[in-house]
């Protein structure tokens, strides 16, 4: 109760809530608000923003509603972020949790791994992967998620060091409790707090680097997706520059309330940090 | 020589990491569908049966896994990529060919974060809580939150379309043949919006970890001490903190190095740089895995001279470092 006070309490942390309530709200009211396909034609192609009651933010340039994509790509935005998000922090648990708990080769041969994922740029590497399992939204939800384990496998490796040998893991040890049950049931838990705080970067960039795939056009074509309409736009950026820049304004939006959600949420648990 | 020995070790710890990588990619790619033969094939317009055999026998496309393996890592021992079918030429040549634009926007888009996250850190820390501290922390969080690509784009129609101050892409003018200090100050301008766009976010990122490593060396008590024997501000901040908080912005740069060479395949698609990211796209596209692969490797091979190049200035920051060692 006291960390949910500590987070109302900062107006940024309360500003991104809104925001992504706000995003959360257009995914959900995509399929009430337009019924048709949004990458079905709609109207003219190329309508400015504002002049038609119809296209409220225009057309673009195959004559297809540019708010329907918005309202669209909010999902498929929120959809990628958060099953690549709980793909790369599941991954980074277990790796992390099993070099921290055993310490010694296992350690080794796990860090060594991730120092490996480390040292390829992560865009490299999701290019590689969409290259050889092509770009469907499937596969490219995987790909981002299997390039952002190595971040959090490093934090849950750090906190498992620092409680391996508190007491109440000797504790446990000493009732004759398997190495599982104390990795899953005992020390999991108390490491939690501080990756689960992490998600919220973790997931701030999965949605970055898909929709910098979109728009490279190596992401899936056949939805509507924000970063697909920022590389649809490029070609008519001269004049309609429009078409790019509202997509655009959506990925940063949500990025921003992510951020700033995480940001609260590490400052109303870790109230100590706070205080500078 | 100390620092040297330490780097050194560190340096050699990597290659392990280097191998890791390359076997990993290499079996990875084995994954995809259609091999250089096919990408080959289809560019020539088609083929029968029998030249794609004798291709792959001239590629030693037709060995097994391993055996295809050993030979890439063997050739790769003397420097040898293998060749790119697509661009007609070895790999190696076709990568150092893209290297210098590349090289040349990861330091300069470096150099304009670091100085300026540097710069904007300082001046947050000074007035923390304060509409400058405010101000400079909400553009970070904003700056974090852009998709380098789409401030490419933007800053294309404002620069480039409505101001027309700056050319819209490209690395140089190839209508007119410059040399000497105009070609110099024409490449320069082709890589300010370049600089700028991938520099964005990192700048973010530094500011935001400056700041908190000022706050942090400022509550220390050898800042009191020479607070107290009498020193000027100025001088208290530029001799005895910057120097202390200048560490973690270090170490930054070599856990960034792969992430900004990640961007500059956005950032270089979004200029047309012809530069290694707009390869890495291109053979992606082209399915020209041989060359990918060797991306792949002169990609991790620059990640871990820039942490090499930390090393040693980390050292000669921090004394102390050293001295452990």
């Amino acid at each position: 109760m006291d960390a949910l006070k500590r987070y109302f309490r900062s107006p940024a942390a309360v500003i991104g809530l809104i925001l992504l309530l706000l995003v959360i709200a257009m995914a959900i009211s995509a399929g009430f608000l337009y019924p048709r396909d949004p990458l079905a034609l709609a109207g003219r192609p190329l309508v400015w923003p504002f002049s038609n009651p119809r296209f409220l933010l225009g057309t673009d340039n195959s004559g297809r509603d540019i708010a329907a994509q918005i309202f669209y790509g909010a999902r498929i935005s929120l959809l990628i972020g958060g099953v690549a998000t709980v793909i790369a922090i599941l991954i980074g648990i277990l790796v992390g949790a099993f070099a921290g708990y055993y310490g010694g080769w296992v350690d080794n041969v796990l860090m060594r791994i991730t120092e490996a994922f480390q040292t390829l740029p992560n865009f490299v590497l999701l290019l590689v992967l969409v290259a050889v399992f092509g770009s469907t939204l499937t596969t490219v939800t995987i790909a981002v998620g299997v390039v952002s384990w190595p971040a959090p496998a490093r934090l849950t490796r750090a906190e498992f060091l620092s409680l391996r040998n508190r007491e109440f893991v000797q504790a446990g040890k000493t009732l004759g409790m398997k190495d599982v049950q104390l990795i899953l049931g005992e020390i999991l838990p108390n490491a939690l707090p501080p990756v689960i705080v992490y998600a919220s970067v973790v997931m701030a960039v999965a949605i970055l680097l898909e929709s910098a795939l979109a728009f490279l056009r190596l992401s899936d074509p056949n939805v509507a997706s924000w970063g697909n309409l920022i590389g649809l736009g490029r070609d008519v950026l001269r004049v309609q520059w429009y078409v790019s820049a509202i997509p655009g304004i959506a990925i940063l939006v949500t990025v921003l309330a992510v951020s700033l959600v995480g940001q609260g949420l590490n400052d109303a648990l870790n109230p100590r940090l706070k205080s500078r | 020589m100390r620092i040297l020995s330490l780097a050194g070790r560190r340096l050699a710890a990597s290659i392990p990491t280097l191998f890791l990588i390359l076997i990993g990619v290499f079996l990875l790619l084995q994954l995809a569908p259609g091999d250089t033969v096919d990408a080959l094939m289809a560019q020539m317009g088609g083929g029968d049966a029998a030249t794609a055999q004798q291709l792959r026998k001239l590629y030693g496309l037709d060995l097994s896994v391993p055996a295809q393996l050993g030979n890439y890592l063997w050739h790769l021992v003397r420097l040898d990529l293998g060749f790119s079918s697509i661009y007609g030429k070895p790999v190696a040549t076709v990568i150092l060919e893209r290297l210098p634009p590349t090289i040349l926007l990861m330091t300069a888009s470096l150099s304009f974060a670091f100085f300026f996250g540097l710069v904007f850190g300082v001046i947050a820390s000074r007035g923390v809580n304060r509409w400058p501290d405010t101000l400079i922390s909400t553009l970070g969080l904003i700056f974090y939150a852009t998709p380098s690509f789409w401030f490419g784009l933007m800053a294309i129609v404002v620069f480039s379309v409505y101001l027309q101050w700056l050319p819209p892409g490209g690395f140089e003018d190839i209508g007119t043949v410059q040399t000497g200090i105009w070609r110099v100050l024409d490449i320069a301008a082709h890589l300010v919006l370049p600089t700028l766009t991938l520099g964005l976010i990192f700048l973010a990122i530094y500011l935001r970890i400056m700041r908190a490593s000022m706050l942090e060396v400022l509550n220390l008590d050898f800042v009191r001490t020479a607070r107290a024997k009498g020193l000027d501000e100025t001088h208290v901040i530029t001799r005895h903190v910057l120097r202390n908080a200048l560490l973690p912005m270090v170490t930054l740069i070599g856990l960034q190095a792969g992430t900004m060479l990640g961007g500059s395949v956005v950032v270089e698609s979004v200029f047309s740089l012809p530069g290694l990211g707009r390869l890495a796209y291109e053979s992606v596209v082209q399915r020209d895995l041989n060359t990918l692969l060797g991306i792949v490797f002169v990609s991790a091979l620059l990640v871990i001279a820039v942490n090499f190049v930390v090393d040693l200035l980390y050292a000669r920051l921090d004394p102390r470092i050293a001295a452990e060692g």
